[in-house]
């Protein structure tokens, strides 16, 4: 039969059910291609194939015997290296933790466990999910799949790099301030960051608290709504997960209904500083929505001036609170300071985290420290929370009388590696368009809707809806992919280059 | 409000690296003196954002304190607890002294 790492994970879960496919059969379809193409992607710190085909033959005997099993049960899945896997390394990209085996598992991966998804391993990340590209992993970086000269987004470009180039059908990401949706719009696939609180935070390394979100990753639109709501609903174990019923977002995603959809667009994410190619598919796909019946509109949030400059204070302060936990004292690194008898639990501390922490992790737990700092405190952190506050008002204007939002997902189109990697300030520009959602809670999705005629690479485009209405971001992405499918004539991930393919004989 | 003084040195860069426990080499003191400036002068516009009769946001959602049933439950082994620890005696995460010889 034909590859079935090609199908969607929904067309993959039908023809398990319907017993064309076993669940062994397509995961060692899915090893394997990892065993070809990770040579020039990396989009893997760890592969279980032991533990990947034991589920899948788990799920094969479970189906045989004929239990009830949920829809995505025996389909593959990749999980980023932030969330805790209980006997599965769990490094966050950085050396501090190298070699941890997190002694639990995420509610996340409990959930996935659960619902019966192989997972095919743990997928690079920038380290501790600080960065827009990848190359801040301790590991080395991930390569994008359209073209292995150019980063695949970050912090996930693990995650969205694996799916991009049919390494799995299906991975989680975590999104801090666009690192689902970022590398989704690089790397042309879907991903979603959804409502704070709406998926469960125990057990994913934390780097700001009040910003981070777990979300799907995916090559369509149904596929990421079937994660969503695989992962999604209250969790006892994080305080601040939502106690309501998950939005319906499956059934969003098969509606599609863009007759009568009410869109407003960001004035100050569509102006001057976009690249031309992520302009024109942008105005395109507006196009499209016009054309299907949507009221195009567009409204302004004068306070996302501010949201860049808010943000690189409040996840700095609250990463460098955070990261204070690694003190090598119950796990992880311990390096003894050179020279000293007899160091201090103080000075061990301090080695360790030189030894252990990369360049940018230095860099944001530096800038925190300061902005968390007696004096400084108000003028800094105070202030950026005001902002947030100014940001929340005006969405909730913006959001008056419309369903959803829409912007480009990022500027530019992925750029060659290192490009950005000197200039730290330019490196976050980049997410001027993703980070306002989560300062603010709301939901966000990057779909993919063409590629730049001056690079040939992908374009994304960001729906955001109000806090706790993630299906409307689904019925509007999925509405617009069936458009851009049918004018395409094919899935826009079918247009990407094919990757030099390793044997494993080469490989071994 | 007072604004806090703009800029910050070489010295001020030792001293937070200091309160953040992390040993800077040289050269990243050097690195950061000249970098974090930059960074700085960016995100200080927040501070004419917005007055002070704008509440500040700590969180997204309105979070209250959430309690559970006091119930035992199940939790990690010792020997879970202990398996990724540096090192360990006796059932107990063993670490460098505490205090330093002043």
């Amino acid at each position: 039969m034909s590859d079935p790492t090609r199908m969607s994970a929904d067309q993959m879960a039908h023809a398990l059910s319907a017993r064309e496919l076993s669940s062994v059969e397509l995961t060692t379809a899915h090893l394997d291609r990892i065993d070809a193409v990770e040579g020039s992607v990396h989009a893997f710190l760890h592969v279980d194939r032991e533990g990947a085909l034991a589920t899948a033959a788990d799920v094969d005997a479970r189906r045989a015997a004929g239990d009830q099993l949920g829809h995505l049960a025996g389909v593959p899945i990749a999980v980023k290296d932030v969330v805790a896997t209980r006997g599965m390394p769990t490094t966050c990209g950085s050396k501090i933790l190298q070699g941890w085996i997190p002694p639990y598992d995420a509610t996340i991966t409990a959930s996935i466990k659960r619902a019966g998804l192989p997972i095919l391993g743990k997928t690079n990340m920038d380290e501790f999910a600080m960065g827009s590209s990848t190359e801040h992993s301790a590991y080395g970086p991930t390569y994008n799949p359209w073209d292995t000269g150019r980063v695949p987004g970050g912090s996930g470009g693990g995650s969205a790099a694996a799916v991009s180039a049919f390494e799995a059908p299906l991975a989680i990401g975590t999104d801090t301030g666009g690192s689902i949706r970022q590398p989704g719009a690089f790397t042309g696939t879907v991903g979603v960051k959804p409502t704070y609180g709406a998926v469960s935070r125990y057990g994913l390394v934390a780097m700001a608290s009040s910003l981070d979100q777990a979300g799907p990753v995916s090559r369509t639109v149904l596929d990421a709504a079937l994660l969503h709501e695989l992962i999604s609903g209250h969790d006892p174990m994080d305080s601040t997960s939502i106690n309501a019923p998950s939005a319906p977002v499956v059934a969003a995603a098969r509606r599609g209904e863009l007759r009568g959809l009410r869109v407003g667009l960001i004035r100050e994410l569509g102006g001057e500083g976009l690249q031309p190619g992520v302009r024109a598919r942008f105005d395109e796909a507006v196009a499209l929505l016009t054309g299907a019946g949507a009221d195009v509109v567009e409204v302004s949030i004068p306070s996302l001036e501010y949201a860049l400059a808010a943000y690189y204070l409040v996840m700095p302060s609250e990463a460098s609170s955070n990261l204070a936990r690694f003190d090598a004292m119950r796990y992880g690194l311990r390096v003894n300071p050179d020279g000293v008898t007899d160091p201090s639990a103080e000075q061990v501390m301090a080695a360790t985290r030189e030894a252990g922490f990369g360049d940018e992790v230095k860099r944001r737990i530096i800038l925190g420290t300061y902005a968390l700092s007696s004096g400084y405190y108000d003028a800094y952190y105070g202030s950026a929370q005001k902002v947030r506050t100014l940001l929340a008002r005006d969405f909730a204007t913006a959001f008056e009388g419309l369903d959803v939002l829409a912007s480009p997902t990022v500027p530019t189109t992925a750029y060659p590696l290192g490009d950005k990697l000197d200039d730290p300030l330019a490196m976050y520009l980049g997410d001027i368009a993703t980070l306002p959602a989560n300062l603010v809670g709301i939901p966000g999705l990057s779909l993919p809707i063409g590629l730049a005629d001056e690079d040939s690479m992908p374009v994304g485009l960001q729906l955001m809806a109000p806090a706790t209405a993630d299906e409307r971001l689904y019925n509007a992405a999925a509405g617009l992919e069936r458009l851009l499918v049918d004018a395409w004539g094919q899935p826009l991930i079918d247009r990407a280059p094919a990757l030099p393919l390793q044997s494993n004989e080469a490989a071994s | 409000m007072s604004e806090p003084v703009t800029g910050i040195s070489r010295q001020d860069v030792e001293h937070l690296a200091g309160l953040a426990r992390i040993d800077l080499s040289d050269a990243e003191l050097d690195h950061l003196a000249a970098e974090l400036p930059a960074i700085l002068d960016h995100v200080a516009v927040v501070q004419h954002a917005a007055g002070d009769d704008v509440p500040a946001m700590s969180h997204p959602l309105p979070v209250d304190n959430v309690f559970r049933p006091d119930q035992v439950r199940p939790s990690l082994s010792p020997e879970d607890a202990l398996a990724a620890a540096p090192a360990s005696e006796q059932q107990r995460f063993l670490v460098p002294k505490i205090l330093g010889e002043q």
